[in-house]
């Protein structure tokens, strides 16, 4: 019952996630585009989405990490402890931010569109689990790069 | 133009309470890379969780269809661009641990350096690659 309970509130929350990059625009890869490059008719609404994000999260992370002892559904909080500024960081967000620019589409908003029907989103998401997949293939042979 | 960035900060809210009730419930980090990559990993013993949460994602999807077509944009580049850009994005978010989402709304909100210097990497290499790419498709 708990569990049905449990994978129920994190469908909703997909739900909500997906509801929140349809309605900002996230879909929509011209505005994304148009976002990122300052030199054509640059378009800084998108600016507004991380902005909104942030506001209520920043906030309710705090909250909600020193006031509940666990999650409802799990043990404890399992939250990024890593702090090393390394090499992997930097590059991969270098080729991600690649793939972002050329396409106007990052993961949320390509699988989203992706169920509504967009064949360029699909084509994207497709891409997207042969690169990630490539990832973990080089990781088992290249453990530190 | 003159109320999107109403519906920007909107939908902003909106995916920043997704991601306080995805903490809040399972205690994780809504973040979207993590979450689809870890689905591919054998490695991973927790699957459901994501599995429901993906599921949300793809229901939000099939109602904008029905509901709200226009929220989904037109495509802007040739296929062939958009499966390279998909290689891109899949192999460099698992390698740098973490897409807009996880490094861009949880990482930064939770002031951490690691997020902040993904940010302002991809910021820069996503800005780059628009402008090369411009009008092209």
């Amino acid at each position: 019952m708990t569990r049905r309970v449990s994978l129920f509130v994190a469908a909703v929350a997909g739900v909500l996630f997906g509801a929140g990059l349809l309605l900002s625009g996230m879909t929509q890869p011209a505005r994304v585009i148009g976002f990122l490059d300052p030199t054509g008719a640059w378009d800084p609404t998108l600016a507004f989405v991380m902005g909104g994000a942030i506001a209520v999260y920043a906030v309710a992370h705090r909250l909600i990490l020193r006031r509940s002892g666990a999650p409802w559904f799990e043990l404890r909080f399992h939250v990024p402890e890593r702090r090393a500024l390394d090499l992997q960081l930097v590059v991969g967000a270098a080729l991600f931010g690649i793939g972002w620019g050329l396409a106007g589409m990052c993961p949320g908003p390509g699988i989203v569109a992706a169920a509504a029907g967009s064949m360029d989103a699909l084509v994207f998401v497709v891409a997207m689990l042969v690169g990630m997949h490539g990832r973990h293939r080089s990781k088992l042979r290249w453990p530190a790069v | 133009m003159s109320s999107s960035w109403i519906s920007a900060a909107l939908g902003g809210v909106l995916i920043g309470c997704a991601s306080a009730l995805l903490l809040l419930a399972h205690g994780r980090i809504a973040g979207i890379s993590g979450i689809v990559g870890g689905l591919l990993s054998p490695a991973t013993t927790d699957r459901a969780w994501r599995y429901a949460f993906v599921g949300g994602l793809l229901v939000a999807g099939v109602f904008a269809a029905a509901l709200a077509p226009a929220s989904i944009g037109a495509p802007v580049r040739s296929p062939l661009f958009v499966a390279i850009a998909g290689l891109l994005v899949g192999y460099g978010t698992r390698l740098g641990n973490g897409c807009t989402s996880g490094h861009g709304v949880c990482g930064l909100s939770r002031l951490s350096m690691r997020s902040l210097v993904a940010v302002a990497t991809f910021m820069t290499t996503g800005a780059l690659a628009a402008m090369i790419a411009g009008g092209r498709s």
